[in-house]
Formats: C-alpha cells, sequence, structure tokens
C-alpha cells in the first residue's frame, strides 16, 4: 500500500576503484544511477564506447550463433516452457566460463562460419536450378552449345521472339535472299520468352544468313559450354546433389554443437553484464583522480550499500533526501495478494511525484468489479482451478507473469462467488440438462436473484456500485490532501462534492421518475428531505465560491464556480459508465443461455447427448473466452478512467537499479544452484 | 403469421446484420494492421490479437439482442405469437439501438484498434494503454446494448 521511501547517494573514490566498486554495485543490484550528469571544468566524462563495442560486438556474436543453433537444432520445448522461467547458473559457473572463454569464443566463430557455409551453399543450389530452367527449351539440341560450325558451315545457336515456326523463320530468309541457297534452319524449342534455333548455313552465305536473322530479332546463345544442353543439365544436377550433401553435413556438425549451448547462453550474459558496466562507467564524472557517482536507493537498503562500499574500499558515500526539484524513481511494495494488481497499475502509470500507491483500493475493486461482469459460478471455478496449477507448478515462472495469473484466480474466487449469488453454472446448463435428458426439470436457485428476471435491479446496484467505486476516488483524494496538510483543499474540492453529489441522489430517490425506473417507492421522512436540499445547496454553494479561489478577481471566481458545477455532467456521465457492469453480467449469462438452447436443440438420447457435449465445450469456451476479454478490459477501463480520475495521474518512471542484467540466465549467489 | 410478427423478426434480423456486419468489419481492418506486424515481429502476436478482438463484441452484442428478440417473439420455441402491427413495430424500434450503434462503433472501433496496433509496435510496454482506446468506443455500444435489452424484455407480448 505504498511506494517505497527513496533515498540520494552519492559516491566519491579514487579513479583506481573505479572498475571493482561498479562491479560491487551491480552485483548488489540496489543503486539506480544517474546517467545523465553534466560535465564541468574538473569533472569529465570518460569515453569507453571502443571497450563497450567491442563487448557488445562479443554479445551480438554469441546471440547470433544461439539463433543459429535454433534454427539448425532446435530445442524440444513443451508449451509451457515460457512458464518454466529460466536456467539457473552459480558463481562458479560463471568462473568456469571465464577461464574458458577463449574456447567458447572460437566455437562461435565456427558456428557463424558454418551458418554462412550453409548460406553459400544454398545459394549455389538456386543459382543450379536457375541454369537448369534456362536449358529446359534447348534440351532437344543434341549438338554442344558452343558449336560454332564444322569446316565448311556455320552454326548460329541463338534466339528468336516467340511464337514462330521454322516456315516462319525460313520465311524471312528467302523473302529477303530469294535466289539463296545452302541453309537450314531447326527450331528445337520453345517458351512464351522465346523461339531457340539453329542455323546452320554453307560458309559462303552464312554471314547474310546472319545479318537476316538479327534483323528479325535473333541473339545468339549466351551460355558456353562443351557439352550439350542434356549434358549440362546433368552435371548442374550433380552440383546440386553435391551442395546438398555438404550441407547435410555441415548441419549435422552443428547439431553436434549443440550440447554447448547452455554455456554458450551464460558467456552471452556475462559479456551483456560486461558491456552494462562499461556503459554506465562511460557515463560517470571523473576527475584527474577521483569519480563521482550519484543516483538512487531505496531507504530500506541504503545503511547495507555503505556498510558493503566501506568495508571494501575506501571512499565516501553519503545518503540524503531526495531533492525538492528531482523526481525520485518508484518502487512500489504491497501485500502479496494485492500487489497482483501492480501490472494492471503498470500499464497505466507509476505514482508520479507526491502521489499515493493506489494498488491496494484498486485491486479490491478490481477483484470485486471482475467477478460481476462475469458471473458465472462454473467459469469461475474453471479460471481459478486452472490459475492455480499452473502457479502451483511453474514456481519459477518470470515475476510480472505470476503476478497477472495471481490476480485472475483472486478474479476466478469472485466469479465464481458473483456466480452463485446469481444462480448462473454455466448459465442455465443444469435447468436445460434435467428438461431435456431427464424429463424433470431442477434448478439452481440463485441465492440473490438471477439477473434476467429483473434487470432493472442489477442495473440499480450496477449504479450504486459505481457510486461506491467514484466516492472511493474522491475519498483518496481527500486523504492525499489530508495527508499533506491542505485542509482547504479538502474542504472546497472533496468535502462539497460529497456533500452536492450525496444530496442531489437523496433529493432524486424519493422522486415519481426514480420510482418509475426502479419500481422502488422510497418515502422519505420530511427532515431527511430537508436534510438533503441544505447537502446539495451548501455543497453547491461551496464550489461556486471557492472552485476559483486561485483568483483574484469576483467575477471570474464566480464564473470558474459555475463553470465547475457543470462538472455534474461529468460525474453523471462517469455513473451511467457503469450499466456495463449490468450488460456485461446479463452477456455472459445470456450467450450460455443460448448455447444450452442451442444444444438441446437435438433432444435427448445418445445422439442428442453427443451434439449437446461438442456444443457445449465449443460454445462455452468460446464464451468465457470473449467475455473474460470482455472483463478484463472493461474492468481496466473502470478503475484507469472512472476511478482514477477522480485523484491520480500516475507519469511517474520505475525505479531500475545497476545490477546483472541477463537475457538467459538467472545468476544466483552461492555456489549451488538447482538446474 | 401476422405482419406484427414478420416485423418483429425484421428487428432480431437487423440488430444480428447490422452489429454482426460493423464488427466484421472493425476485426477484419484490425486483423489487417495485426498481419503486417507479426510479419515483422512474430513476438507481438499475443498483444495484437487481443486488441484484433475489442471490436468483436458489437457482434455478440446484436446476437444477444436477435435472441432475446427471437425468444419473446416464440419463435424460438417453436410457437409465434400472434402480434399486432403496433407491437411487431415496438420489437422493431427496440431492436434498432444496438443494430445500427452497433455497426457504426464497430466500424469506429476498428478504426481506433489499427492505430492502438500502431502504439503496440512502436511502444510494446504501453500495452495497457493502447488497449483503453478501442475499449473507450465501446461505450457507446454498451449503452445501446442496454437500452436495447431493457426493450426487448419489457415489451409485453
Amino acid at each position: 500500500m505504498a511506494v517505497l521511501p527513496m533515498k540520494k547517494i552519492e559516491i566519491c573514490a579514487m579513479k583506481r576503484d573505479r572498475k571493482a566498486i561498479l562491479e560491487k554495485l551491480q552485483s548488489l543490484g540496489m543503486v539506480e544511477i544517474q546517467t545523465d550528469n553534466e560535465e564541468t571544468d574538473d569533472f569529465r566524462k570518460m569515453s569507453t564506447t571502443s571497450q563497450r563495442a567491442k563487448y557488445e560486438k562479443r554479445v551480438q556474436n554469441t546471440d547470433e550463433a544461439l539463433q543459429i543453433l535454433d534454427k539448425y537444432a532446435p530445442e524440444e520445448k513443451s508449451i509451457f516452457a515460457s512458464l518454466e522461467g529460466r536456467q539457473e547458473a552459480s558463481e562458479t559457473d560463471i568462473q568456469e566460463i571465464i577461464a574458458g572463454r577463449r574456447d567458447y569464443n572460437r566455437k562461435v566463430k565456427k558456428i557463424q562460419e558454418i551458418s554462412k557455409d550453409i548460406a553459400g551453399c544454398e545459394a549455389g543450389i538456386v543459382k543450379c536450378q536457375v541454369a537448369i530452367d534456362g536449358l529446359v527449351p534447348w534440351l532437344n539440341m543434341d549438338i554442344p552449345i558452343n558449336t560454332t560450325g564444322t569446316e565448311k558451315t556455320d552454326v548460329m545457336i541463338g534466339t528468336m521472339p516467340p511464337g514462330l515456326t521454322e516456315t516462319d523463320i525460313q520465311g524471312y530468309i528467302s523473302s529477303a535472299e530469294p535466289e539463296m541457297a545452302g541453309y537450314t534452319v531447326t527450331v528445337v524449342g520453345s517458351d512464351k520468352d522465346q523461339t531457340c534455333m539453329v542455323a546452320i548455313a554453307l560458309k559462303p552465305v552464312s554471314q547474310r544468313v546472319e545479318e537476316i536473322l538479327r534483323s528479325h530479332g535473333f541473339t545468339r546463345i549466351s551460355y558456353f559450354s562443351r557439352r550439350t544442353p542434356e549434358q549440362k543439365t546433368e552435371k548442374y544436377r550433380e552440383d546440386i546433389r553435391e551442395f546438398e550433401q555438404w550441407i547435410e553435413d555441415k548441419k549435422n556438425e552443428l547439431v553436434s554443437m549443440a550440447d554447448d549451448r547452455d554455456k554458450l547462453r551464460l558467456l552471452a550474459d556475462y559479456y551483456r553484464i560486461r558491456a552494462d558496466k562499461y556503459q554506465v562507467l562511460g557515463s560517470l564524472l571523473q576527475s584527474k583522480s577521483t569519480f563521482v557517482i550519484s543516483g538512487y536507493v531505496l531507504e530500506r537498503d541504503a545503511d547495507r550499500v555503505v556498510a558493503v562500499l566501506n568495508e571494501n574500499f575506501s571512499l565516501m558515500a553519503d545518503v540524503y533526501d531526495v531533492p525538492e526539484d528531482e523526481a525520485a524513481p518508484i518502487q512500489l511494495q504491497n501485500p502479496k495478494m494485492f500487489a497482483s494488481a501492480e501490472g494492471v497499475l503498470e500499464s497505466f502509470g507509476l505514482p508520479g511525484k507526491g502521489e499515493m500507491d493506489p494498488t491496494t483500493p484498486m485491486a479490491i475493486f478490481y477483484i470485486f468489479l471482475f467477478g460481476l461482469m462475469l458471473s458465472d459460478a462454473a467459469y469461475g471455478l474453471i479460471i481459478f482451478l486452472a490459475c492455480f496449477i499452473l502457479i502451483r507448478k511453474f514456481p519459477k515462472m518470470e515475476s510480472g507473469l505470476q503476478k497477472s495469473l495471481r490476480l485472475f484466480m483472486y478474479c476466478g474466487i469472485s466469479t465464481l462467488i458473483w456466480g452463485i449469488l446469481f444462480g448462473g453454472f454455466f448459465g442455465d446448463l443444469i435447468t436445460v440438462v434435467s428438461r431435456t435428458f431427464f424429463h424433470h426439470e431442477v434448478t439452481f436457485k440463485p441465492v440473490w436473484f438471477a439477473p434476467l428476471d429483473d434487470p432493472m435491479k442489477l442495473l440499480l446496484f450496477s449504479l450504486l456500485f459505481g457510486l461506491i467505486h467514484l466516492f472511493g476516488g474522491l475519498a483518496l483524494k481527500g486523504y492525499m490532501c489530508l495527508k499533506k496538510g491542505d485542509v482547504k483543499s479538502f474542504i472546497c474540492d472533496v468535502l462539497s462534492w460529497f456533500m452536492l453529489i450525496t444530496g442531489l441522489v437523496l433529493m432524486l430517490m424519493p422522486t415519481e421518475l426514480f420510482a418509475s425506473i426502479a419500481q422502488m417507492q422510497f418515502n422519505f421522512p420530511g427532515w431527511l428531505k430537508n436534510t438533503s436540499y441544505g447537502l446539495a445547496i451548501a455543497g453547491a454553494a461551496i464550489i461556486v465560491l471557492m472552485s476559483g479561489r486561485d483568483h483574484k478577481n469576483p467575477v471570474l471566481r464566480l464564473a470558474l464556480g459555475l463553470y465547475d458545477i457543470y462538472n455534474l455532467t461529468g460525474w453523471l456521465s462517469d455513473l451511467l459508465s457503469y450499466s456495463r457492469l449490468l450488460a456485461l453480467g446479463l452477456a455472459t449469462g445470456v450467450i450460455a443461455q443460448v448455447i444450452n438452447q442451442m444444444g438441446s436443440m437435438a433432444g435427448d438420447g445418445i445422439f442428442g447427448a453427443i451434439v449437446f457435449i461438442i456444443v457445449f465445450i465449443v460454445g462455452h469456451l468460446f464464451n468465457l473466452a470473449i467475455n473474460m476479454l470482455g472483463a478484463y478490459v472493461h474492468t481496466c477501463r473502470l478503475q484507469y478512467v472512472e476511478f482514477f480520475g477522480k485523484f491520480y495521474e500516475g507519469g511517474g518512471n520505475p525505479f531500475k537499479p545497476f545490477r546483472e542484467n541477463t537475457k538467459y540466465v538467472d545468476i544466483v549467489s552461492g555456489t549451488e544452484a538447482q538446474k | 403469421m401476422t405482419m406484427g410478427t414478420v416485423l418483429a423478426l425484421v428487428g432480431a434480423a437487423l440488430a444480428v446484420i447490422l452489429a454482426g456486419m460493423g464488427s466484421a468489419y472493425g476485426v477484419g481492418v484490425a486483423g489487417q494492421a495485426a498481419a503486417g506486424v507479426v510479419s515483422e515481429d512474430p513476438s507481438k502476436f499475443a498483444k495484437v490479437l487481443i486488441i484484433q478482438l475489442l471490436p468483436g463484441t458489437q457482434g455478440i452484442y446484436g446476437l444477444l439482442v436477435g435472441f432475446i428478440a427471437l425468444s419473446n417473439i416464440g419463435i424460438l420455441s417453436g410457437t409465434p405469437k400472434e402480434l399486432t402491427v403496433a407491437q411487431g413495430l415496438m420489437m422493431l424500434a427496440a431492436c434498432l439501438p444496438i443494430a445500427v450503434v452497433g455497426l457504426v462503433s464497430a466500424m469506429h472501433q476498428g478504426k481506433t484498434a489499427v492505430a492502438a496496433v500502431g502504439i503496440v509496435v512502436k511502444k510494446p510496454d504501453q500495452f495497457g494503454k493502447a488497449m483503453l482506446f478501442p475499449a473507450m468506443v465501446e461505450t457507446y455500444a454498451i449503452l445501446a446494448l442496454l437500452v436495447s435489452i431493457l426493450a426487448v424484455n419489457g415489451i409485453k407480448l
């Protein structure tokens, strides 16, 4: 229920200790180091870009090698792999890696080389395939491709525009030189782009023949080979086979290297940590022989950090309050059950400067409203069991995911409770099944009332819950005002609205209008009616007079006050927004009933039962998914817009301490780690 | 079979048709944006899928109202009631809010969902905020659903 108090820490130490101090801070993981420091005459930043670049290159190479291994020797992962969390490594594992890093770097290089070779072979195969395709129309030609002629003849092998026959081509020549003889034209093949032909002519006439052919679009063949097209194609096929064999061999080599995968992951993370360290190093201010680190640390950790530093180094470490003009980063702490909603808060924004941590009240309302929107006992039970089992089975899963699953687990319980109150168990499943299959109707009686029987009642209660939610938000605003000691704001901005809204609601309740909508008649005694008028008028008066109190000009002040009264419409629309509780609650129930009805249309008996079961499974799964999504989105929206809109802005930054940021592996201190 | 029953059936049909059309458009256009994202970065699949699904609810609301209307008219149970023209027109009018608002709001929600997918591409950690924008559009579909359900339920046949 709190934003943990943050302190500022400044460390001044000897330059020679800087790497060791940074490593110490990195392994403690408790200090967020400020990197936007301004250089002065005495203090400059050191450029570490080259060392950092070196480590980042190593990280990149190792990551690439791991990706290559994953591509050619994929690991067997179950669908639940993402829930298992990351592999763990101990200090000794890291020492081992550091000692053997030259070998591992060689392996990384080898893997990258093999991958390049494979790519080269694959390109080679493509080239051969293209060539084979190109030779297809030439296959009928049974002379070598680069035949130029014999003793007495010239051979012209080439292509002409598509769609020509031998007669056409011979026609070109004979129409240009009707008297000429001693040539022959053979069309060996054609496709949609070209006609492939061979012209043989006696040497005296060959030049003229070629001239005529060229004028009709003849071009010599562009392949060069001593073989015939068929032989050439066979050679290409052989080449392809060779390439494929080579690729197979290389792939097998990679598979054999896959056993080192875990070590390579550790190596990648080790280089990542070092690159981070150099990045921070490059942002520190340094003088001739000293350097300065300034950053943020949680109040509860401050003493330990100072103690550890002083124990190992001689330096100056100062802890003091965060100055007024700085916005400290935010770290939340909440009781475990409510902390599950921290993810929802983070999606909107962490508390800004001076704001409270709304996680606990928000969590309570979230769980309550989610259950009201989904309101089916069976669905609630399914969600609860699924989340419970997943959390138990995968204790090491990533913390953000675990928080979400825990939140849904509680929402499942809430849904179960509301489902029992409203009498929904897979909708009206029990009624339909008992009626269709057992011919004896049994109903699951709602403990409170069934929404479909009396939707107006649920609407009223939705609006009532909405009013409580909105008042909750306003109350939190009041709490924040009082905590700051701002009693004036409390009275003028919070108390006045409480009075006005309560007064108006009480005024509205005994009227005819209300009775016709709610079908409930309230008869208030005279004093209650008078009090309600009094409250409303007093509240309105305070708002009109005081809400513009920052302005000196009385006319402007009153005008702003009147304008603020207009915010009543804002309240009205916020309140009506809660009618979605009715809509979504009804939607789940009605769709469930629809599905049950569809399933029961096949009647009873074996066939009917089979149809029913299929419709039941598909339909209810679908209903569960859609309505869970809707409940999640709309509950979030009610928190973010209606609830937070009263008192909370967000805009804070999360606390990111300088620590070992790993991608693949969790490093645990101590010498033993469980795999 | 009277004219009134026909009119009431037209109302139920319109609720399903128009709201379904709107959702089909909305989910479709959001799906195209989502497909574009996944073609570059498959790891964002789950997030963009959820955003794509948001405009789908109007079609379901239309189905809901259609079903309640059909059940009220008696067609579902197999014995349609004989409605007067006035009653038929009342049912038709009662189905119109979700029909028309479902169509229009789903189309606009689809376009907003496309924009929300754009947020997730550039800043995947702002998923929560991105999801809220299409959800705001849905408010009006919910209000229309409410009125349609109350009206269809409340008409005494």
